[in-house]
């Protein structure tokens, strides 16, 4: 039995809900409305210009770009993100800490964008000495290519070695048969060398090209290209033996920097220390450069809506009629086509809300790009949603006009979720 | 959409009851998957640590070392960072301002999100079904659209700037959500309920607050939980609306990231700090926090 709708009661409606819908009214459907308006005005809101905020939108350097990144994250992010979800719930189902796994994942939801930001501006910091990417990324490349022993290490000027462009070290003059060199080297710390690195002596001559590859530093007695006491050989290193530009013989440095070529024809070489000695280290990428900042902001994303999407696809795979799935089996269909034809075919509903869900807030991603973006290289990570506030709020900015333009493009872009939402509402009352 | 379209969500608490994918998992090697999933948990915790360990290890060394050379140098550990937290006093007075914008936004936006789905739910008004029509679509309005005008609103009434200013701007945007969740936890409870209690002659007010209230407890959790993050973790709206002296620890930390690199000590401390109240009501209502994150996510 419904009480009739009488005076009493459309009176207590209206006093419970006064309060929300007023401020719904002032701060949102106002707002949205007056954004529009506010659009076709100029920066200063006294001139009307009519379209001409939207077509700066479009033609404008620094909103292009913005336009182009959200492009990138709407059609990258909530793929990847879903895509994550999906393995992670599947891989999860019988396992059974599944729970502490999932809270792992959810966590990152909990704590604010900027506080994110910051945690990943310091796992991309540049510096492998504080960075934990670049860390990983040269300890990686370090295990499988050694790194260079005397990084840094140059020719000792009128020693006879000359720097090419790649930065190798060669002789300058002819050098014979049987030749005896002494090639001094400098620009490198004696305290680091090998510890079996030993006296450096000028070799003997004999049969064979001869030499020898020292550091001419660090004697009390320095004289330039004249070993003296106390100067060590430079062990391991490569040395390359070339004729008319071709390697015809290679040898390594012993511990005493002493090298010996035997057999080599009648002729004049060229002695080569390739660069592999003395490049610089690797110290990692500049993942906070122009060129991988938005995949590094993307990346801090995905670490944080990974365990929202993986969290709704489980409810949906738990929710999944055990029935289909054991019917395609008797049927004699593999695992792979179970979860191929029937699993998620199932989940598409739960897949379509994550994507959507995804997708809206992918639109409205600023914080972390305002974080994690240095602000020499904002400009190239910018999306709408911080352009926005860049031309409306930000330094040397407060053209409200474009702002309010760039604010109703972006309230456009939401319009369709917006219908959606209406639509299924509708469908469910 | 999230409340009316999410299944009924298993939180991370609830394992999944039905092994759907068991023989993929069987085939791909229980062992792989099991270390696959532990490289992943590995991958989502160490950047936390990072930030923890970055914050408990003095500045110079901060510049000289990686945070992970702890491990071999546990000594390095100290409280410094956090000392000196304690008496910076931009920081300390932002957390406290972050505290005095959250607790009302939480208050007001369940109150009054409370009042008016109940009424949505309960009474019968003309109109009724078109306000409900008008939250659900207010649910998707990006904040960038109210950030011009609000501000030349909230500059024409002098609350620009100020910590009531950025309360309202909350309550206003945590409304629909609020109205939307609340009004379809209502409307699930039993009619007889209501009637009885209305035949009784209970005056609306007092069913809404000794029935309907206690009986959606849960979901009022849920929206409490998820307004409070929201609002805690916000950086727009303070960045927009407060003024230096209101401004939030989301602000406060936003302006040292500009010598990032010469402080990560006050940076990774401050971060920390402002984490510490989320991560202590994640854990502790991990249940309820989910809920509210999926049903909210669209926002």
């Amino acid at each position: 039995m419904t009480r009739a709708p009488d005076r009493g009661g459309r009176r207590t409606a209206l006093l419970f809900l006064a309060p929300a819908a007023a401020l719904m009214l002032v701060f949102l459907a106002y707002p949205a409305a007056y954004s529009v308006v506010r659009s076709l005005f100029d920066a200063r809101g006294t001139e009307f210009v009519g379209l001409d905020n939207y077509a700066t939108a479009f033609t404008d350097d620094r909103t292009l770009v913005a336009l182009r990144n959200s492009v990138i994250w709407v059609l990258v992010a909530p793929t990847l993100v879903t895509t994550i979800g999906l393995v992670l719930a599947v891989l999860t189902e019988r396992i059974r800490w599944a729970a502490a796994f999932r809270l792992v994942l959810f966590m990152p939801l909990a704590i604010s964008l900027v506080a994110s930001g910051i945690i990943f501006r310091l796992v991309y910091d540049e510096d492998p000495d504080s960075g934990l990417a670049n860390a990983v990324a040269v300890s990686v490349r370090d295990a499988f290519t050694a790194p260079s022993p005397y990084a840094g290490a140059r020719p000792r000027d009128g020693g006879g070695l000359v720097t090419t462009a790649d930065g190798a070290l060669v002789t300058a003059a002819p050098v014979g048969a049987h030749d005896v060199l002494a090639l001094p080297i400098t620009g490198f710390d004696p305290a680091a060398l090998p510890r079996q690195a030993s006296a450096a002596t000028v070799a003997e001559p004999g049969p064979g090209l001869r030499g020898l590859v020292w550091l001419d530093v660090g004697s009390a007695a320095d004289r330039t290209g004249l070993v003296d006491a106390g100067e060590r050989g430079m062990p391991g290193v490569g040395v390359e033996v070339l004729a008319g530009g071709r390697v015809v013989a290679t040898a390594t440095t012993g511990d005493d920097g002493r090298f010996t070529v035997p057999d080599l024809a009648r002729g004049t070489y060229t002695v080569r220390l390739p660069e592999e000695n003395f490049a610089a280290p690797f110290r990692g990428l500049t993942w906070l450069g122009p060129a991988l900042v938005t995949p590094v902001v993307i990346s801090a994303w995905l670490w944080i809506m990974s365990g929202f999407a993986m969290t709704l696809i489980a409810a949906g795979l738990a929710a999944v009629p055990r029935d289909a799935l054991e019917a395609a089996r008797v049927d004699g269909a593999t695992e792979w086509q179970v979860f191929r034809r029937v699993t998620v075919p199932l989940l598409s509903p739960v897949l379509l809300v994550v994507v959507v869900t995804l997708v809206i807030n992918v639109l409205k991603v600023f914080d972390l790009v305002f974080v994690i973006a240095p602000g020499s290289v904002q400009e190239e990570a910018n999306v709408l949603a911080l352009q926005m506030w860049q031309v409306s709020f930000g330094p040397g900015g407060g053209d409200q006009g474009l702002g309010s333009a760039l604010a109703v493009l972006l309230f456009l872009l939401v319009l369709p979720a917006m219908a959606f939402n209406i639509r299924r509402f509708r469908r469910e009352q | 959409m999230g409340a009316a379209m999410a299944p009924s969500p298993d939180p991370p608490g609830a394992v999944a009851r039905r092994p759907v994918a068991a023989r993929v998992v069987a085939r791909l090697g229980g062992p792989v998957v099991r270390t696959a999933l532990v490289v992943v948990a590995v991958f989502w915790l160490l950047p936390v640590l990072g930030l923890l360990v970055a914050s408990l290890r003095p500045e110079e060394a901060g510049a000289r070392s990686g945070w992970w050379t702890v491990f071999t140098a546990p000594a390095q550990l100290t409280l410094a960072n956090y000392a000196a937290l304690l008496s910076d006093r931009v920081m300390l007075g932002s957390l406290w301002n972050t505290v005095l914008i959250t607790v009302p936004s939480t208050v007001l936006v369940v109150v009054l999100g409370a009042l008016a789905a109940y009424a949505l739910a309960w009474i019968e008004f003309p109109g009724r079904d078109w306000v409900l029509l008008g939250v659900v679509a207010l649910l998707v309005v990006p904040i960038q659209v109210a950030l011009i005008p609000v501000a030349q609103l909230l500059g024409g009434i002098g609350l620009y700037g100020s910590i009531p200013g950025v309360v309202l701007f909350h309550v206003a945007f945590g409304l629909p959500f609020a109205v939307f969740l609340l009004r379809n936890s209502f409307a699930a409870i039993p009619r007889d309920l209501l009637e009885a209690a209305r035949m009784d002659g209970g005056r609306e007010l007092r069913i809404f607050w000794r029935l309907v209230l206690p009986i959606s407890l849960p979901a009022v959790a849920s929206l409490a939980i998820f307004q409070f993050l929201w609002v805690w973790n916000d950086l727009l709206v303070g960045l927009v609306f407060a003024d230096e002296s209101s401004a939030p620890i989301t602000v406060a930390l936003r302006s040292e990231l500009r010598q990032f690199g010469s402080n990560v000590d006050v940076l990774a401390s401050g971060a920390f700090l402002s984490m510490v109240v989320p991560l202590v009501v994640f854990f502790a209502f991990q249940r309820h926090f989910v809920q509210g994150v999926l049903a909210g996510s669209t926002r």
